[in-house]
């Protein structure tokens, strides 16, 4: 496995830690005039999500991990696996519910995801930015109730809750930001 | 407290956004910031001459260097000497013993704006080649030239006058720490209560610890609305600074740092030539036992000391780092035209 020196540290670069795979998010080079030089560097593991704080002694080195990012269309579900395929290639792979995560409420076939793969096996699944959904359940909204409200729950397909206005309707299909979870607009079917 | 800007008008963050992303042969600069380059070296030429310091001019190639363990040189071979024979010149890490014999030769007050060169990383603080002044002052003490170094910052920053601290005083405050008396252990134990993650801390040197600590919990908290000038280093960061007469666990040495930026370092400056021989030598063991090359003794120094430095302080500050304060800048590459990635 390669290394990499804290002189190539910069956002972005994937890192081994405690055994886990690790995206560098900043990297501060910090020398004090007549001192030893350090890097002071955030982190994110990306198994457990955590972000962390970590220094390391300048001209340290630290194993780099296999760490890529692939776009891949989501197919189906088996109940225990999360089927994707390359749509140029048409290969396959399959994702745990680990790797899947919360995300699972934001998967929609056919929808392209980022795939993080390290030593070629799956580790996060990442949803596109937007997606669209359509509406099982909710109530239905009183006329006039219009004020002040905040809307009101909806449940999609998937089993995704969103807070939606009240003149959205069961069976519509909507646009969510799976970043925030928010509701964006209504889709014309 | 308002900085003064090279230029009203001048929209120095959205150019630069536009610039970094420019291709590889351009500047990263924008026109406001070589604006305020010219305006800065010039404030500086102006706050000299008005104070009677000479501005002098020294090699910055040398056959001697710094054996300050925590900085290097770049060397480079010199195939034409008068010996006949191939030789190393060094590139100078600071002018300082260059101008120190000029101050043995009874130059007076002098300061120098330079090229100083550090074969080290480059970070948002850092470029290998940058900007520096530096100067002297006869019959100064370190407390005096802080004084001179707080009038340049508000001549040139336009800051109020500065804070002082002891570096007991400011560790005490920012980290409970007491600098003077803590040891090695606990050193070490402090660090995980102030959010720094290091492997084998206890690998790190007593001065090591300090340093890492002082730069990542007190520098970031000190110097944020005016500049904050910090004395009284320990005895084991006195560089070529001389060790105080009222606390000899403390050496004559100064700091200042503003917004997050390691301005300046100056020192009562050391002019006992055997002291100054031992402390070199024993950079050079502490050299070798860290597997380090040692480093050419300038001699030419040694000899100047013999012959008798005047009492003097002496300070040097970074100019790109004055800049970056200037301009607001966030990054040093916003204040030099060609940084070392594209130089």
């Amino acid at each position: 496995m390669a290394n990499y020196s804290t002189n190539e540290f910069k956002g972005g670069l994937k890192i081994m830690l405690d055994g886990e795979p690790c995206n560098i998010l900043e990297n501060e080079y910090v020398k004090p005039g007549k001192g030893q030089a350090f890097n002071r560097v955030k982190i994110r593991k990306l198994i457990s999500n955590k972000v962390l704080e970590k220094t390391f002694r300048s001209g340290e080195t630290v194993e780099s991990a296999d760490v890529l990012d692939t776009e891949l269309a989501y197919l189906y579900t088996d109940g225990e696996f999360y089927h994707f395929m390359n749509n140029d290639t048409f290969e396959q792979i399959a994702a745990d519910e680990k790797a899947v995560g919360d995300n699972l409420k934001w998967l929609v076939e056919n929808d392209v995801c980022t795939i993080t793969l390290w030593n070629g096996t799956p580790i996060t699944v990442t949803p596109p930015n937007f997606v669209e959904l359509e509406i099982t359940e909710t109530d239905p909204g009183l006329k006039g109730d219009t004020a002040g409200t905040g809307g009101k729950p909806a449940t999609l397909s998937t089993g995704a809750v969103v807070r939606v206005p009240l003149f959205v309707q069961t069976g519509e299909v909507i646009k969510v930001d799976t970043r925030s979870g928010e509701y964006v607009s209504r889709v014309q079917k | 407290m308002a900085l003064q800007t090279a230029r009203p008008g001048c929209l120095p963050t959205i150019l630069i956004l536009v610039m970094t992303s420019s291709a590889s042969w351009q500047p990263t600069t924008t026109p406001c910031a070589r604006q305020a380059r010219a305006q800065l070296l010039r404030q500086i030429r102006e706050f000299f001459y008005a104070r009677n310091v000479l501005e002098v001019d020294t090699p910055l190639l040398s056959q001697g260097s710094v054996t300050d363990v925590h900085l290097n040189a770049f060397e480079t071979d010199f195939t034409y000497g008068h010996l006949g024979k191939a030789q190393s010149l060094y590139l100078q890490t600071s002018p300082e013993y260059a101008m120190k014999r000029l101050l043995c030769a009874q130059s007076g007050p002098i300061y120098q704006l330079c090229k100083a060169f550090r074969h080290e990383g480059a970070g948002r603080w850092h470029n290998p080649e940058f900007t520096m002044l530096e100067w002297y002052r006869p019959d100064f003490d370190h407390l005096m030239l802080m004084d001179e170094v707080d009038a340049l910052l508000q001549h040139t920053l336009g800051t109020d006058s500065g804070e002082r601290f002891t570096y007991q005083q400011i560790m005490v405050r920012h980290t409970g720490l007491d600098p003077l008396t803590v040891t090695h252990a606990q050193l070490t134990d402090a660090l995980p209560g102030l959010g720094i993650d290091i492997d084998a801390p206890e690998s790190l040197s007593h001065d090591d610890l300090l340093q890492l600590i002082f730069a990542m919990v007190v520098e970031p908290r000190i110097g944020q609305h005016r500049p904050c000038f910090v004395h009284g280093f320990p005895a084991g960061q006195a560089a070529l600074a001389r060790i105080s007469t009222q606390d000899p666990r403390t050496a004559d040495r100064f700091e200042v740092y503003f917004r997050g930026a390691e301005l300046a370092n100056g020192f009562f400056e050391l002019a006992d030539a055997d002291e100054q021989r031992k402390r070199f030598e024993q950079d050079n063991q502490t050299r070798k036992q860290m597997g380090m090359p040692s480093i050419a003794i300038d001699e030419h120094f040694l000899q100047a000391l013999d012959a008798g430095l005047p009492d003097c302080a002496g300070v040097a500050l970074g100019v790109d780092r004055l800049l970056m304060l200037k301009t607001g800048a966030t990054h040093i590459e916003q204040v030099i035209n060609f940084p070392v990635s594209r130089a």
